[in-house]
C-alpha cells in the first residue's frame, strides 16, 4: 500500500503511462498478488490494479488485447457492475505490462482434461494450475479465456473498490457502511447527500480493503444484457488508434524485406539502388534481411523491393510434397498423445459395418486486416514501444533484448489492434521495430510490413492430416478411433514465449477432436507430432480449426452408414455425455427447421464443436445457383453459461463462423521453392458482402461452465459447409479448401 | 516536387515524388491516420476515399493524379458530430476490430449518395471491394438500410 501525498501536481504514473492525479483500486484480495503495477507518481497513490478514482472520475484498467472481439466493453462492465457506475461515464486504459494481469485461465486450458467432463476437482486442479500464469508471467489474450479469467475477479474488484469508498465515506459522515448506498460514481447517504468517488479517493486510499460479497446475477444492471462498444465511437470516425496509427514528431517511417524462405539467413545484398532511391534515410542490415528507413511507408516499400538479395534456404523441405511427407511419416511413429482412449478401440466389434475416412487441412494465414507494425523510439538508455500485441509482459521482453537494455527501461504502449486470430501474440512485429529503433536513435521509427510481407512471414495454421476407422451398429457409433498428425504449435510458441519446449501430451494438436462430448464406448484419439520447421502459431481456435472437421465430418459420415438423421445421430451420442451439447444441437435444429429432407437445388448440413468451453452447433444451407454452390443460410446455437454480452457475442459467433467458412471455402497456403506462394489477398481472400450466409445466433446458458466466446464458432464452420455440400451434390469432401474440388458463387 | 491538395476543405501542400500513392500522403505526410491500409492492390477498400465524392481505392491515385478534392473518414463526421452513415454504425454497433470500417463507411456513403434507397444487391455490388476480415458483413448491410432510411426522412 502506498503512501499519500499531497497532490502538488496530480499526476500520477500507471506503469508509464501518466494518469492525472489520484488513486488506484481493484486489488484481487482473494489470493496473493503479484505486485501492483500501477506506481504513484509525484504526489498521488496507487491502491491496486485495476480501478483508478482520480480528479476526474474513475479510469478502469482491461489489461486484455482488444483486436474485435469486444473484450473491453465487457471487460470494463465486470467491474462497472459491482462499482456502480455508468460505463459511459468510465475511461478504459489497457495499463503497462504487469504480473497483476496474469491469465489464469489460458495454463488452464492447457490440462489434459476434456473439458466438459472436468469434475469439480479437475476444476479446482485448473485453477491452480491457472496460478501458473502468474509464475510464466502469460499476460496474453487467448484461448478465448479472458471473461473465464475475469469473470469473478472484475467484479471483486469492483465490488471491492465500492465498499472501500463507501467505508472512506462512512469514516467521514460518522455514520456505519452499512447505510449507505452507491450509484452512478457517488456514495448516497441516509440523508440524500451524493458524494462523488472522487472526493473519497484519497482518503479510500488509507483504509484496507473490506471483505466483499458478489451480487447475485438477479440484480445485474449492465452484465447480460447488450453495452454499447467503448470503442464504437472511434472505430465509426476513423480517430481510433490502431498501432499503424502511432504518430510521434519527427518520426519516419520503415518496412522489412526479411528471407522468404522461412528461418534461412541472407547471404548477401546489394542495396546501393535502395539507397540512392527517393526519401530513404537507411537501410538496416539483419543476419536474415534489411529494414529500410524512410520518409514515408511507400517510398521505404520501394526501396526495400529494389535491393538485390541471395538468400539461404530455409530448413524445410522447398516443397509441398517434402513437406507433407514428414506427416505421413508422423503416423508411423509412436504418438505423442493419446488423450482419449474409451473402452478398447483396436477391436472391430462383432456384426458391426466399418466406416475409413482419411482426411486433411492446409497451412492458413492469419491475414489481419492491420498489416503488422509496431513503432519503437530508442533514447540510448531507454526504449519506448507502441504494439498492438496480445502478449505484453514477453512482448516487452524481446523489445529489451533486441535493444540491449533492461526490461525496466522498456515501456511498452499496448494500443487497440486491427485483428488478432492469435497472430498478434507473437513477438516478432515488435522485435523488429526494437531492432530498427536501435540504429535509428532518438528518431521515432515506424516499421509496417507490406501486406506481401506479412502473407509470407506469418506463423502459419498448420497444415494436418487425419486418418479415422470407425464403426456403427443398431443406428449407433460403437467405435471412433483417429490420428491426427502434424507439427506441435505448442512447442514452437513455447519456445519463443518462454525458451522452453515442453514435453508431454501436446492437448492442442488434438483439441476439437479427442474431448468431443459424445459417448461412443470405443473411443480412441491419438496425436502424432510432425518434425517440421515451418514457423506455426495459434489460429483462431487452434487445432479445434482442424480437428472439428475432421470428427465431424467423420460423425457425419457414420450417421450415414448408420442410416440415421446426421442431426440425430449427433444428438443420440450427445445427450449421453454433455446436456449443453444435446441442447444447442436440439437449438439448431429448431432454428433452422430442421427436417433431413431439403428441396431440390438445396443442401444442409450440421457442424458441431465443443472448444474453448463452449459447444457450438451449426446449420449450414447451401443451394446450386446455376452449377456454383451458393452458402445460403446459417444456423448457430452456442451455450456460454453466463451470456455477459449477448449482442457482442451474437457478432462474435457470426464472425468466427465467417472466418472459418472463408478459411473452408478458399484458404490455402503452399509453398514452393521453400517460399509461400500467396502474395496478397487476390491470392488469399476470404468471403465478402455477396458471399457470406443470412445468419441466426441463439445463445444459451445452460453451460455449467462459463465458455469463450472469440473462437468456439469457427471450427464447425468448415464441417457443416462440407456436409451441406454432402446434401446437395453426394460427393463427400475430406480435403480443405473446397474451392480445389466445387465451384462457389464468387 | 510540390503538389496542393484540398483535403477536407483544407489545403495542403506537399513537397513529394508524384508516383506516391494519396493513401500514404494522408497517412504519413499530413497525418491522417484515418484512412487505413490493407493490402495496397486496390483488393480490400481499407483506403477507401472520395474524391469529388467518388469512392476511390487511394492507394491506386498517385499523387499526382489526384483530379479534385478530397474527402477522408475524418472529413464525414467526428466522434461529436456524426454523419447519418456513422450513427447508423453505431447504432448497429458494427465494428469488431474496426480496422476496415473506415473504408466501409467511404464506400456505403458514395453508395447512398448515388442510391439513396440500395437493395441488397445494390448493397452487393458496391460493397463487396471492401474486405472485412472479422466478418461484420451482416452488420454493415443493417446499417446501411438504416442511414438510407434516416437520410430520406431527413431529406
Ligand atoms: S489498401 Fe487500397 S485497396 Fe487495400
Ligand atoms: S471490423 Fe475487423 S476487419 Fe472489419
Amino acid at each position: 500500500m502506498s503512501r499519500i501525498g499531497k497532490i502538488a501536481r496530480r499526476t500520477f504514473l500507471v506503469g508509464s503511462l501518466a494518469v492525472a492525479g489520484g488513486v488506484a483500486f481493484g486489488i484481487y484480495k482473494l489470493r496473493e498478488t503479484p505486485p501492483n503495477p500501477l506506481s504513484p507518481g509525484e504526489g498521488a497513490a496507487a491502491l491496486n490494479s485495476f480501478v483508478i478514482v482520480d480528479g476526474d472520475g474513475v479510469t478502469l484498467v482491461a489489461p486484455k488485447a482488444e483486436m474485435g472481439q469486444g473484450v473491453h466493453t465487457t471487460w470494463a462492465a465486470l467491474i462497472a457492475e459491482e462499482l456502480d457506475v455508468e460505463l459511459a461515464d468510465v475511461t478504459l486504459i489497457h495499463g503497462p505490462p504487469a504480473k497483476a494481469y496474469f491469465n489464469s485461465s489460458l495454463m488452464a486450458e492447457g490440462l489434459p482434461n476434456k473439458g466438459y467432463d472436468a469434475s469439480s476437482f479437475a476444476h479446482m486442479l485448473g485453477e491452480v494450475m491457472g496460478q501458473a500464469g502468474k509464475f510464466l508471467n502469460l499476460q496474453v489474450t487467448g484461448g478465448s479465456t479472458s471473461m473465464t479469467d475475469g469473470y469473478e475477479r472484475m467484479r471483486v474488484a469492483g465490488a471491492t473498490a465500492r465498499e472501500t469508498l463507501k467505508e472512506a465515506a462512512a469514516q467521514r459522515l460518522g455514520v456505519s457502511r452499512a447505510d449507505l448506498t452507491t450509484e452512478a460514481g457517488q456514495v448516497i447517504a441516509p440523508d440524500g447527500t451524493a458524494i462523488p468517488y472522487a472526493e473519497l479517493a484519497m482518503a479510500a486510499a488509507e483504509i484496507d480493503p473490506p471483505h466483499v460479497e458478489l451480487r447475485p446475477p438477479s440484480r445485474w444492471r449492465l452484465l447480460g444484457k447488450t453495452q454499447p462498444r467503448v470503442d464504437m465511437l472511434g472505430k465509426a470516425t476513423g480517430t481510433a488508434e490502431f498501432a499503424i496509427d502511432v504518430r510521434r514528431e519527427s518520426m519516419k517511417f520503415a518496412t522489412l524485406r526479411i528471407n522468404p524462405k522461412l528461418g534461412g539467413t541472407m547471404i548477401s545484398a546489394d542495396t546501393s539502388a535502395a539507397e540512392g532511391m527517393p526519401g530513404v534515410e537507411k537501410v538496416i542490415r539483419f543476419e536474415n534481411g534489411i529494414a529500410v528507413v524512410a520518409r514515408n511507408t511507400w517510398l521505404a516499400i520501394q526501396a526495400a523491393e529494389a535491393a538485390e538479395i541471395e538468400w539461404g534456404a530455409a530448413p524445410y523441405p522447398p516443397e509441398m510434397d517434402g513437406i507433407l511427407a514428414t506427416l505421413d511419416a508422423a503416423f508411423q511413429a509412436e504418438p505423442n498423445s493419446t488423450l482419449r482412449d474409451d473402452g478398447d478401440a483396436d477391436t472391430l466389434p462383432a456384426g458391426a459395418t466399418e466406416v475409413t475416412a482419411e482426411y486433411d487441412t492446409p497451412f492458413l494465414a492469419h491475414s489481419t486486416m492491420e498489416p503488422m507494425n509496431a513503432t519503437a523510439l530508442f533514447t540510448g538508455d531507454a526504449l519506448e514501444v507502441w504494439s498492438g500485441n496480445q502478449a505484453p509482459i514477453f512482448t516487452r521482453r524481446v523489445c529489451a533484448e533486441a535493444a540491449g537494455l533492461d526490461e525496466d527501461a522498456v515501456t511498452l504502449h499496448t494500443t487497440l489492434m486491427g485483428g488478432g486470430f492469435g497472430r498478434r501474440g507473437e513477438l516478432d512485429f515488435s522485435r523488429y521495430a526494437a531492432m530498427v529503433a536501435r540504429e535509428m536513435p532518438d528518431v521515432p521509427v515506424q516499421v509496417t510490413w507490406s501486406r506481401e510481407e506479412d502473407m509470407r512471414h506469418d506463423f502459419y495454421r498448420p497444415a494436418t492430416k487425419a486418418r479415422f476407422r470407425g464403426a456403427v451398429q443398431d443406428g449407433k457409433a460403437v467405435l471412433i478411433d483417429g490420428a491426427i498428425a502434424g507439427p506441435s504449435i505448442t512447442q514452437q510458441a513455447m519456445g519463443r514465449w518462454l525458451g522452453l519446449s515442453p514435453g508431454g501430451p501436446d492437448k492442442g494438436h488434438v483439441d476439437g477432436a479427442f474431448n468431443q462430448p459424445y459417448a461412443v464406448p470405443n473411443f480412441r484419439i491419438r496425436g502424432h507430432l510432425a518434425d517440421l520447421d515451418v514457423p506455426i502459431g495459434f489460429w483462431r481456435s487452434v487445432g479445434a480449426s482442424h480437428n472439428a472437421f475432421y470428427l465431424d465430418s467423420f460423425m457425419d459420415e457414420l450417421a450415414l452408414a448408420a442410416g440415421r438423421d446426421p442431426l440425430d445421430f449427433r444428438l443420440a451420442h450427445a445427450r449421453d455425455a454433455f446436456a449443453p451439447a444435446a441442447a444447442v444441437l436440439e437449438r439448431v435444429g429448431e432454428m433452422s427447421g430442421w427436417t433431413g429432407q431439403t428441396a431440390e437445388g438445396i443442401g444442409r448440413g450440421v457442424g458441431f464443436c465443443y472448444a474453448f468451453g463452449t459447444p457450438v452447433a451449426m446449420v449450414i444451407e447451401v443451394a446450386d445457383e446455376d452449377g456454383a454452390i451458393r452458402i445460403a443460410k446459417a444456423w448457430i446455437a452456442a451455450d456460454l453459461g453466463t451470456a455477459l454480452d449477448p449482442g457482442n457475442l451474437e457478432a462474435q459467433m457470426t464472425g468466427g463462423m465467417i472466418y472459418g467458412l472463408s478459411a473452408a471455402v478458399m484458404g490455402e497456403i503452399t509453398f514452393s521453392d521453400g517460399e509461400v506462394q500467396q502474395r496478397n489477398f487476390p491470392d488469399y481472400d476470404a468471403l465478402r458482402i455477396h458471399t457470406v450466409p443470412e445468419t441466426a445466433v441463439a445463445i444459451l446458458e445452460t453451460n455449467p461452465h462459463m465458455g469463450g466466446a472469440g473462437e468456439p464458432s469457427t471450427p464447425p464452420a468448415a464441417p457443416a459447409l462440407a456436409n451441406a455440400i454432402f446434401d446437395l451434390t453426394g460427393t463427400r469432401a475430406r480435403s480443405l479448401p473446397l474451392n480445389k474440388q466445387f465451384t462457389f458463387v464468387i | 516536387m510540390s503538389t496542393t491538395l484540398t483535403i477536407n476543405g483544407t489545403a495542403h501542400t506537399v513537397d513529394l515524388p508524384e508516383n506516391v500513392p494519396l493513401l500514404w500522403v494522408l497517412r504519413d505526410e499530413i497525418g491522417l491516420t484515418g484512412t487505413k491500409f490493407g493490402c495496397g492492390v486496390a483488393a480490400c477498400g481499407a483506403c477507401t476515399v472520395h474524391i469529388d465524392g467518388e469512392a476511390v481505392r487511394s492507394c491506386q491515385v498517385a499523387l499526382a493524379d489526384v483530379w479534385g478534392e478530397v474527402t477522408t473518414i475524418e472529413g464525414v463526421g467526428t466522434p461529436d458530430s456524426l454523419s447519418a452513415v456513422q450513427e447508423a454504425w453505431v447504432e448497429h454497433q458494427v465494428a469488431q476490430c474496426g480496422y476496415c470500417q473506415s473504408g466501409q463507411i467511404m464506400q456505403a456513403a458514395a453508395l447512398l449518395a448515388q442510391t439513396p434507397q440500395p437493395t441488397d444487391e445494390d448493397i452487393d455490388i458496391a460493397m463487396q471491394g471492401n474486405l472485412c476480415r472479422c466478418g461484420t458483413y451482416p452488420r454493415i448491410r443493417a446499417a446501411i438500410h438504416t442511414a438510407a432510411a434516416k437520410l430520406t426522412e431527413e431529406g
